[in-house]
Parts: C-alpha cells; structure tokens; sequence
C-alpha cells in the first residue's frame, strides 16, 4: 500500500484510468475470441476452402454433360466414436461426367438395442472440388432416427458442375455418422 | 500482522519493514514480497513438472511399457506443459518484472498494489485445482495441452476443473500484465524517455500487451469447449454443425503469441547482463527495441504454421510460411546485436554470463530448427514428431529458462545482499549446459527419423536416442538442487555468507536498481530519483556516441 499512498493524486488517478481502459481491452478481446467463429465460418465460406458441403439441396439445373471428362468419385464412410454401426457405400466408388446427376445409396443398421437419431456430416477432399459437388437428395440434410436394429438403404443423389478445376481426376466424399439423441431436433 | 491495515490511514508504515509471520506474505502488497512469492512459486512448479517429465523420460528409456500405462503417460505429458508453461515460466517471468520494473524505472511499486496481491494468489488455487485433477476419476486431463477438440472433450470429472484453472491462470496473468504496463507508462522516473528505458522494461512492457490481447481469446476458446460439453452448443462439435478445426484456429491465434510471451522477457534479460560483463553498453539498442515490436506484430499472423497439416488452401500454405520466415528477420538482429555487444568487450565469465552466452547459442539452434518447420512441404514430415519437441524445448529450456535462471544470479545479491557461490554457479551451469543437450539434441534426429511424440512406446531403432535422452533429463533434473540450494544459501545467510556487497554489485552493470543498497530496502524509490545521464547513456548506446 505504502507505494500506493506515495504516488501523486495525479499520477494515481491516469494510472486508475488506464487500468479500466486495459480491462475494456481485455473484455473487448474476449469478445473477438467468440467473433472469430463466425469470420472464420463467412471466410470458408466466401472461399470454399473448408471441404464443407452446404447441408441443403442445391438446384442442379441440368447443364451440358462432358461426355470427354471421367472423374472417379470414391465414398468413404466412418462412425463417429468407435460405435459399431453398420455404416458403408453400396459402392466404394464410381466414375461420373461432370454436369450429369448420379444416384448412389448407402446402407446403414443400428446394431444396438435402443433407438437412436443419427446426423451424417460430409467432407470432401480436395477441397476445391466442394463447391463444385452438388447435392439434390441426400441423408445428410436430416437427422435421421432408427429404431433398435432398424437397417436403412439411404440416397444421394448428386453432380459435379464441369467447373470443377481441370487437375481434379478423384474427389472423395466422406460421411461420418454421429449419434445425436441428446441434443435431436434442435435446429443447429 | 495482528493489527488491521486500514488502506488509507497507514501513513508511515512504509518507514517500517514488513509485517511479521505468515500474514506478511499473504496480505502483501509490496512488489518485492510478492515478487519473491511469484519466484518461489515458479519454482516449485518447476519441481512438478519436472517430476512428471522424469515419469515420462523414464518410460521412454527402453521401447515397450515398463513403468506407466498409456493413459498415465498422456496425463504426464499434458500436465508437464501445462504445469510448465503456466506455472513456471509465466509466473517466473512476472515474479522478475515484479521485483525488478520498478527498481529499473525508479518507482516504489507497482500501479496496483492490491491487484497485484490478488493476482498472485489466484494462482496457488488454479494449480491446486489443476493438478488436483491427478486423483480423480478418470484421472488429469490427458488429451494434449492444446485441449484439442474433440478429444479433449473426453476427458472424465478432470474436464471442468482444467477449464477454470485456464480461466484462473488467464485472470492472474491479465492483472499482472495490466499492473505492468500501467506502471512502467504512468510510474517512470524522470527523465526517463521510452527509449531511455532498459530492455528488460521493454520486452515486459511488449509482453503484457501480448498478454492481454491473447489470454482472453484462451479464455474464449477454453470456454467454448466448456459449452460445447455441457451445454449442447456446437463451436467445435461436428455432429451439430461446428467443426473441430476451428478450435484449432482460435487456440493458435492464442498459442503462438504465447510463445513469444515466453521468450521476449528473456530476450530482455540477456539483454542486460551481457552489456554487464562485456563492460560495452548494449550494441543497437534502438533495433532491439524495433526488432521485439515486430516479433509481437508478426506473432500475430503466424499461427497456422502449427496446422499446416490439416488441409489448408495452398495460398494459405505459402502465406504462413513466409510470415512465419519472416519472424527470423528481426530474431536475427537481436542475435547478432548480442554478439556485437560481446565484439571486442572485456569480458568475464561469471555465472549469469555464462547462462546468457549459452542461451544465445542454444536460442538459436531452437530458431534454426524452427525455420526448418515454417517450411510447410518438410513440415508435413516433422510435424507431431520428436522433432517439434527439440525445437520447443530448445527455445524453452536453453532460452526462457536459461534466461530465469540467468536473471535470478544476476539480481539475487541485490535482492539479498549475499553474493551466491561462484564455484558451484560455475558447476550449475556446465552440468545444465551438457546435459540439456544430452536431453533434447538427440531428439532431432529421433524426430527425423520418424519417432512421433506423445507416445509412451516406440520403434526399437528409436531406443539409443531415447536413452541418451533419458540420462540426460534426469542429469539435468539433478543438476537443479545445486541451484536451488545455491540460491537458498544466498537468501537465509547459511554455510556463514554474510551482507556487505556494495550498492553497484557488478561493476559493469547500469541502471537505476544498482543505485539503491544490497539488499535492496523493503521500500526503495519513494522519492522519484533523478535519471542521471550517465545511467542513461550507459544503457542506450546511441547517446554514448553523441555524449
Ligand atoms: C524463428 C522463430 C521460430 C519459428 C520459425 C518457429 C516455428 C515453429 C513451427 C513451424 C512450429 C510447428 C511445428 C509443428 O507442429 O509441425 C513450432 C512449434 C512450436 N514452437 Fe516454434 N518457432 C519459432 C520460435 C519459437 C519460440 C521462441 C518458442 C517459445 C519460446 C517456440 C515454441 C514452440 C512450441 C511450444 C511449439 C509446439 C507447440 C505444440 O505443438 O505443442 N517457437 N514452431
Ligand atoms: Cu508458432
């Protein structure tokens, strides 16, 4: 304290002033520490530089196939957590013309004995290629539920604009399964 | 210590010592008690966590599992840097700027007595609480100290008590970063420009700016993750639309200015004590002051060197890697400034110097084999190998803790008036010099050859450097006693060293903190002194030369 008392009035009351400016500062950047979410979600997606798909149907209009160009689409699924669902591709993968629509489906069983809502979150690598993925149909739009057991065949219906860059001859497109009983049917 | 202070009507007490007894330590205000508070405490974490990576190199000694199993062995490493990071170098760091800003600028104190107090001793209770987490179910948190999502997110009954010690750490550093900077631009004597200031002012002043532009982030992120756990959000939850690379941004946006934060006091520490026994003042004194800023700008846009492998765009890539390159520019121009300085000095080679002369050695193998890992294509070689551990605890442990280490021989006959022994300061640093390079060189080449870290078993081609690092650490653990017991005999007088050391304690050192008595009194400065020229001009050499 004694320092304290030895200070003048008015080096004492700039220093108080500064202080409070400081922890203005602080909460300020506490703040921005939650704002980055959100600029780092707009930026990905201003670029599409996440490998992240938009989890709604795209309009596909149809656009003119190119017969010449053939590019291999593999399907890669995971369970999230160790979980011993049955999870797969009816098919590890197939060879597309950008700017024509595709169905694939995909089979999955809940292999446990109590009923469960699932969410599928897709990626696809590289990731230049997820803007140029479009989706008119697939499972990953919508928490899916099974009951105890239940096996489902699910759809994706999907294309690749022919914008897709020219050095892409493969795009993967993986889905991981999550169990989201606990927090179902909120919106996110 | 009986009677109650009323904050205001004490007049006189700072004529008298301090209180009696353990209340002195606990209601004090001083900078120089709490300063030797902050000391004490680093250096017991600094036990702690050495303890826990000795369970970690002895482990490592042989491949297979002798001691620990897995899951202990990734509390140990977590807790290890936690510990470290947290409780023994950050604190280490305020307990010298504590004791020492106010000596170097010719104040009595610190800004905020009081805040101070408090900031100290949040800490014993976050590291309570932290390693508290040891004896729970499920045990200490075990996930990596960066508290990756989404395995950090597993962690058992440990996970909210790590959370809010990271927000009791936080808290604690930000007052004593805002106590700091406050100070030193409220508090200087007169006369004493901004670039009149010394460099150990400097960087501190530099850091807790850092600090408080940084620590908050943490606080968010660590926050984040706390809701994402128990409160159904999805910052950085896939499943609900967040995504776990995120967290890894907002943590690195943190994280590497964090690193600087552990570096720039000590640049400034060795900053003094070479000047000090090469009898020169400082080459370059303006550039060193230059060269932190920008390492504190640059600092800000580096982060994503610690994510190169995790699928970022090229542009993204190259941009990193050459702003991360860019950081060695200024880090350069401090390293050759210090050998400047050394050029053609009269030099001496007592302890402190000689823990300086190592650290600008051995800093600089850390900053060379950081160039290396900016590099993103190599990068995705080294990266999560043995080889970012050298690098690490290069710029660690032969840099920041070197750097404290050098700075507690250097002042403590100041701070106590008993000159440590020469002798075993001498025998200190060559057995700490050796086998800390026993410990973490071979880590390179184990690292080059594709040993990953943080696991408790490995390839069998990997077991010579293991072992050499293994007897390396525990030399270097051992080593420390000569330290501790060193400086102990210095403060309580044992093995019959007496007081009487002159005010300036090194003939060729400057500034305003050798212009008072050995051992400083409990209060010093309570008159602003008068900056004189000539402690001016010895410690910024471009007034040497108008002069
Ligand atoms: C020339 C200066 C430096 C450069 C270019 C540099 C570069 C890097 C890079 C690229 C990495 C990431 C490696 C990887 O994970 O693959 C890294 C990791 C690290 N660096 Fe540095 N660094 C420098 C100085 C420092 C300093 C001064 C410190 C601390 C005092 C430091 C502490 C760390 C730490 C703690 C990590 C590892 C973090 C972790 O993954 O746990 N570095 N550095
Ligand atoms: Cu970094």
């Amino acid at each position: 304290m004694s320092g304290r008392e030895q200070q003048q009035p008015s080096v004492r009351r700039a220093s108080n002033m500064h202080a409070v400016r400081l922890l203005f500062v602080t909460a300020a950047m506490f703040g921005f520490g939650f704002a980055l979410v959100p600029m780092y979600n707009m930026l990905c997606d201003a670029l599409g530089i996440n490998g992240k798909i938009e989890l709604k149907a795209a309009d596909a209009a149809p656009v003119d196939v190119d017969p010449n160009r053939t590019v291999t689409v593999e399907f890669v699924t995971t369970v999230n957590g160790g979980r011993n669902w049955e999870f797969h591709p009816d098919q590890p993968s197939i060879e597309v013309h950008p700017g024509k629509l595709y169905t694939v489906t995909f089979f999955a069983r809940n292999t446990e004995d109590h009923d469960l809502v699932a969410q599928a979150v897709p990626n696809i690598a590289p990731w230049e290629a997820a803007k140029h993925l479009k989706k008119t149909e697939c499972f990953c739009f919508n928490q899916q539920p099974f009951k105890a057991g239940e096996a489902k065949d699910m759809p994706v219906v999907f294309m690749l604009d022919p914008e897709l860059p020219p050095d892409v001859d493969r795009v993967t497109l993986s889905y991981t399964f999550f169990d989201v009983s606990d927090i179902a049917m909120k919106p996110n | 210590m009986a009677h109650a202070h009323d904050a205001h009507a004490h007049h006189d007490d700072h004529h008298h010592g301090p209180d009696k007894g353990i209340m002195r330590w606990i209601k004090t205000t001083n900078h120089k008690d709490l300063g030797t508070l902050y000391l004490f405490f680093a250096f017991t974490m600094f036990f702690i966590g050495g303890l826990m990576s000795l369970v970690i190199r002895a482990e490592l000694f042989h491949p297979g599992l002798q001691f620990v199993q897995p899951e202990f062995f990734n509390q140990m490493t977590t807790m290890h840097a936690l510990v470290m990071i947290f409780g023994g170098v950050m604190p280490g760091f305020v307990g010298l700027a504590n004791w020492m800003v106010p000596m170097m600028i010719g104040c009595s104190d610190l800004a905020l007595p009081r805040v101070n107090n408090w900031g100290f001793w949040i800490l014993p209770f976050a590291f309570a609480m932290l390693i508290g987490t040891l004896f729970m179910d499920g045990g200490a948190p075990a996930g990596g100290w960066t508290m990756y999502p989404p395995l950090v997110l597993q962690t058992g009954n440990a996970f909210p008590f790590l959370i809010f010690a990271v927000h009791l750490m936080g808290i604690s550093s930000i007052t004593g970063a805002i106590n700091v900077v406050v100070t030193i631009l409220n508090m200087r004597a007169p006369g004493m420009t901004l670039l009149k200031m010394p460099l150990f002012v400097w960087t501190w002043l530099i850091t807790a700016y850092l600090l408080i532009a940084v620590m908050p982030v943490l606080a968010g992120a660590v926050t984040m993750l706390l809701t994402d756990k128990y409160f159904g959000t999805s910052f950085f939850t896939a499943a609900g639309g967040g995504d776990p690379v995120m967290f890894q941004h907002i943590f690195w946006f943190f994280g590497h200015p964090e690193v600087y934060i552990m570096i720039l006091p000590a640049f400034g520490i060795v900053s003094t004590i070479i000047p000090t026994f090469a009898r020169k003042s400082l080459f370059g004194y303006d550039s060193m002051v230059y060269a932190s800023a920008s390492i504190a700008f640059l600092s800000f846009i580096v982060w994503a060197h610690h994510m190169f492998t995790v699928g970022m765009p090229l542009a993204g890539e190259l941009f990193f890697m050459f702003a991360t390159m860019l950081i060695a520019v200024p880090t350069g121009v401090k390293v050759f400034n210090w050998v400047a300085t050394m050029w053609k000095g009269s030099m001496t080679f007592e302890t402190p110097m000689l823990f300086s002369i190592a650290f600008v050695f051995l800093f600089t193998i850390g900053g060379f084999s950081g160039l290396m890992l900016a590099m993103t294509p190599v990068d995705f070689q080294y990266h999560d190998t043995y080889f970012v551990v050298a690098h690490f605890h290069y710029v660690l442990v032969p840099g920041a803790v070197f750097s404290i280490i050098a700075a507690v021989y250097y002042w403590i006959p100041k701070w106590t008036g008993r000159m440590y022994n020469e002798f075993w300061g001498k025998v200190h640093f060559w057995l700490s010099a050796v086998f800390i390079n026993l410990t973490f060189f071979p880590q390179h080449f184990a690292g080059l050859a594709g040993m990953q870290r943080r696991v408790p078993d490995y390839a069998v081609q990997f077991t010579d450097f293991n072992v050499i690092s293994t007897i390396g650490a525990f030399g270097f653990f051992v080593a420390q006693f000569i330290f501790i017991f060193n400086m102990l005999s210095s403060c309580f007088g044992w093995f019959g060293r007496k007081q009487g050391l002159p005010d300036r304690v090194w003939e060729g050192a400057h500034g305003l903190e050798w212009t008072v008595a050995s051992p400083a009194p409990y209060h010093t400065f309570e008159d602003p002194p008068q900056f004189s020229d000539s402690e001016g001009t010895a410690i910024h050499d471009e007034a040497v030369a108008k002069a």
